[in-house]
């Protein structure tokens, strides 16, 4: 058993949702207790989707169990293919009916259904959302793909792509699609199909018949990707176009796959971010330490940006899904730092306060560790909550994906300067420290044995909790390391309590401080 | 389409008198009873909540709790692994290993609730006796116990029913000669339960207590001379947990609105002999107030119809509030379970007219909310957003449990609740 409050992933079968909602006119039967409906509403509630997903529920109840849950599972099968008439079921069962035995598979074969019904395998107990939503992908394609589709001739005609892997509930996919589409436009490449967003069944039987694959969420369209490289022949497009470098890279890699000219498509200049990050007024993002977390595929291509592109330090990177860890440990071994593979946000927590970082790019959660520790922070990854599925135009792919990027990570630091200056000023007039971050007012933090009866604000704590009870510090020393800003004073504490240790310093004085500094100093 | 034309052949009625109720069974589109915790926890502070359970059971925590999740919650998962399942560990074992872990980073928790989930109750993993081994353990400092928030046996507001039903064994017994208290039974927001005791106290009734206590290890005493209103409808189980131990219930009106509120204080005031006048002159203010808060919204509210799709078992009395006092017109009332006795005299308010249902086969149901197109459909946050997206106004159902909405002050804010959707559809332009 594992002690869990907070889950970066759902199980499974929701992974299989994203990918039964994204689809038009497929349909899930899923096997599942009264009370699993819950994750419609991450559906219409989070993504805001004006149709229920596309879900249709056993909901079997206790006094259910002694008698034939299997029935109940064939009427809702059943019911559902009158009612939506789809082109294609999937058929699965959740955590629960895994444990009951029913089999859905077997149990949808012997029923002469109208349409294909597609059973699905997902070990609940093992695996989780992404795997879920990618082991669907794949047996949705396998299923339906049709084997005798035959490629024409690349002579006189423009080359095919499939894009595959923008999905329900996925961290801006909707908006990184136009931008990839895009780039298609400019280099004369047609899109065969976009699946799963928006395709049907149907749709799905002519995915042999374009000439290579985009694998734009390789957690989502890895498998199938395999699958059609060697069934189809189809090579398939691995680089992911997060960043001005990164897109680049795509464009000529998929200019290279279709033969085609890459130079309109890397002639857009609708790139802000190269002079941005040049103009004198990011100069002071140099060096500035980030911790990176998230899925694996955005938690890579944020460490890119954030070295290449904007000068940063990278001094953390991890990522949460298991199945792809091995692409963050390379790239934490380029950056020199310990790749952080774990689905435990304490371990997360922990690693950040270790860090201690400047700026943290993570999910929801590390946005929550970040205000808790009052440090910035930027939402680079799924999971993520209402407010990350915008109105607005706001891709994290192609050169417009590069402008949003640097707009949504510098804005937290600029906050972060304001904060400084509000905090150089406080001795001045009403600044007081007790004031506390103004942007975050509402979490001040708290101790940490605290519970729900300690919200007493007026004693505010430290925003970093200190390493040590700070007897060593006189009390010269620790005046002067309060006027250090905030966000930075855990860290200078920890160093110059490092320092001293090392230097077998009794006692922390001024001159223990300021010599810590120097040593420090880069 | 008349009421009696939807009744199906299972929906025949024990008694006479009594009204016809559409059952149906199908699809549920409705949350399961660990969803109780996200509110519980915040009542009882002393209190931890501990799901032993599967991913999904976590991540509906997480889902339904938003962003409360990250104020070091007083609940979480114990998450059963491939390993727990193929019989690797012995899953007391692991119990027990992470039970420990647990109090020992929380050492502020009194009492620790091993709550049942679909996964745990189809192994049939016995938490009443992990509850009785952990307790002996850890007893007198944590009290340990247990109850089923699973979907299988519980629908949403039920979680708590079986969460408070655990806590009645453990409520101290008052003697067969102590004199006559009370006890108010359903959690509810501290300013509401506030304003009660406060009135209570003016009425003379002095030995008022509450389940849940804000304290789980402060339990109020319970004994033959116990009389007990019951705050909300959703408490079958634990109402007869009270019986059992010669509690008896005071039959009202539940708290919703001027006339529920005065109904259900009047319950009170009866068992314990207060003076007529005294009853009135005590009640009056809130009253008056009730109607006046109430009376804004009336415009806005009264001859529209409304449908409830089944989610709390708040919708009968909710139904009962909106056509009294503010003249709407319930098409169909859906409850996830229905009550008989307790409900009786809300039943008994609702006009004819309106359609009771019990259960639901969610497609169907929704088929009978397009053919009767109500002007306000009070349903789930999975079904919201496409109901509007066809034109129908809806209000999600899961606020009107987090909101005080009991008592006479609350019943503007209740009124409210309904009104703000229709509004915004008027004053919305694009």
């Amino acid at each position: 058993m594992q002690l869990s409050v907070w889950t970066y992933e759902g199980p499974p079968h929701v992974g299989a949702m994203r990918v039964a909602t994204a689809m038009e006119k497929l349909h899930y039967v899923l096997h599942a207790p009264q009370g699993d409906t819950y994750a419609d509403l991450l559906f219409t509630m989070i993504e805001r989707r004006a149709k229920r997903p596309p879900v249709t529920y056993t909901t079997f109840e206790a006094r259910d169990l002694g008698k034939d849950t299997a029935e109940l599972f064939q009427t809702a099968a059943r019911e559902a293919a009158e009612r939506f008439e789809p082109q294609a079921m999937i058929v699965g069962a959740s955590c629960t009916a895994e444990l009951i035995q029913d089999d859905p598979a077997g149990l949808s074969e012997a029923m002469d259904l109208p349409c294909p019904a597609i059973p699905l395998e997902l070990p609940s107990y093992q695996r989780k959302e992404n795997w879920g939503a990618a082991e669907t992908f794949y047996q949705i394609v396998r299923s339906l793909a049709d084997k005798k589709v035959v490629r024409l001739d690349r002579e006189g005609r423009a080359a095919r792509a499939n894009i595959l892997g923008p999905c329900a509930l996925g961290f801006r996919h909707r908006d990184d699609l136009v931008e990839i589409r895009k780039i298609l436009g400019a280099l004369g490449v047609e899109v065969n199909l976009v699946a799963p967003l928006g395709a049907t069944p149907q749709d799905i039987t002519q995915i042999g018949a374009a000439d290579f694959n985009i694998v734009l969420y390789p957690e989502i369209a890895d498998e199938a990707a395999r699958w059609l490289e060697k069934t189809f022949d189809q090579p398939a497009i691995r680089s992911i176009p997060i960043g001005v470098g990164a897109t680049s890279a795509f464009i000529t890699d998929v200019a290279e796959l279709a033969g085609a000219d890459p130079t309109p498509a890397l002639g857009d200049n609708h790139s802000r971010m190269p002079w941005w990050s040049r103009s004198v007024d990011s100069t002071y993002l140099t060096g500035k330490r980030v911790f990176i977390f998230g899925d694996a595929t955005h938690a890579v291509a944020a460490a890119r940006i954030a070295r290449d592109e904007l000068g940063f330090e990278v001094c953390g990177l991890g990522c949460y899904n298991r199945e792809f860890a091995r692409e963050v440990r390379a790239a934490a071994k380029e950056y020199g730092v310990e790749p952080l593979i774990t689905d435990d946000h304490l371990a997360v927590e922990e690693a950040i306060a270790a860090a201690s970082p400047e700026l943290v790019l993570g999910t929801q959660m590390e946005r929550h560790i970040a205000k808790r520790l009052g440090l910035p922070c930027a939402v680079i990854s799924s999971p993520v909550h209402v407010q990350d599925f915008p109105a607005r135009h706001s891709p994290q792919m192609g050169f417009e994906g590069a402008n949003v990027i640097f707009d949504t990570w510098v804005h937290p630091l600029v906050m972060g300067l304001e904060e400084h200056l509000l905090t150089m000023f406080r001795e001045d007039f009403e600044f007081s420290d007790e004031a506390g971050p103004s942007h975050h007012a509402a979490h001040t933090p708290r101790s940490s044995t605290g519970s729900a009866q300690s919200a007493n604000a007026d004693r505010p704590e430290e925003p970093i909790v200190a390493a040590n009870d700070g007897s060593i510090w006189t009390s010269e020393a620790e005046r002067e390391l309060k006027k250090i800003p905030f966000f930075v004073r855990g860290k200078a504490r920890r160093n110059t309590e490092a320092f001293a240790l090392d230097q077998g310093r009794a006692e922390i004085d001024l001159e223990t401080l300021y010599d810590a500094k120097a040593h420090y100093a880069r | 389409m008349s009421a009696a034309s939807t009744l199906t052949g299972c929906a025949t009625p024990s008694e006479t008198a009594q009204r016809p109720v559409l059952r149906e069974r199908g699809q549920r589109e409705v949350f399961c009873g660990l969803t109780g915790i996200v509110w519980l926890h915040r009542k009882m502070q002393d209190a931890f909540f501990l799901v032993v359970g599967s991913r999904t059971c976590a991540h509906l925590l997480q889902s339904a709790a938003g962003v409360m999740i990250f104020a070091e919650p007083r609940f979480a998962t114990a998450i059963m692994e491939e390993r727990d399942l193929a019989g690797m560990v012995d899953c007391q074992d692991e119990l027990d290993r992470v039970v420990g872990r647990l109090l020992e980073r929380r050492p502020d928790i009194k009492t620790l609730f091993l709550v049942g989930s679909c996964p745990s109750e189809v192994i049939k993993l016995d938490l009443a006796k992990a509850a009785e081994r952990l307790g002996a353990q850890h007893m007198p400092a944590v009290r340990i116990l247990n109850y089923s928030g699973s979907g299988i046996e519980t629908t949403f507001t039920q979680g708590e029913d079986a969460c408070l039903a655990a806590l009645v064994p453990e409520m101290p017994a008052a003697s067969p000669d102590a004199p006559q208290d009370l006890l108010i039974v359903g959690s509810l927001p501290d300013i509401v339960e506030d304003q009660f005791l406060r009135l209570f106290a003016q009425l003379g009734i002095e030995r008022v207590g509450c389940l849940p206590a804000r304290n789980a290890r402060d339990l109020p005493s319970i004994g033959p001379n116990t009389r007990y209103l019951l705050a909300q409808p959703f408490l079958a189980e634990t109402a007869m947990a009270l019986e059992t131990r010669g509690a008896q219930r005071l039959d009202a009106l539940f708290p919703f609105g001027a006339e529920g509120t005065t109904s259900w204080l009047k319950a009170a005031a009866d068992a314990f002999d207060v003076d007529e006048m005294h009853f009135n002159r005590v009640i009056a203010p809130g009253r008056e107030r009730a109607k006046r808060a109430i009376s804004h919204a009336k415009a806005q509210l009264e001859g529209k119809r409304i449908s409830f799709l089944p989610d709390s078992q708040l919708e009968v009395p909710l139904a009962r509030f909106l056509a009294t006092e503010l003249d709407m017109v319930p098409v169909e009332v859906g409850t996830p379970y229905l009550h008989r006795s307790h409900c009786a005299q809300e039943l008994d308010l609702i006009p004819p007219s309106a359609r009771i249902s019990e259960g639901q086969d969610v497609e169907r149901q929704l088929d009978r909310v397009r053919a009767d197109k109500p002007d306000l459909t009070v349903c789930g946050l999975g079904l919201a957003n496409p109901l509007e997206s066809e034109g129908l106004s809806t209000k999600w159902a899961i606020e009107l449990v987090f909101s005080p909405i009991h008592g006479f002050d609350q019943a503007g804010d209740l009124a409210e609740l309904f009104a703000r959707p229709l509004r915004r559809r008027d004053v919305l332009e694009v």
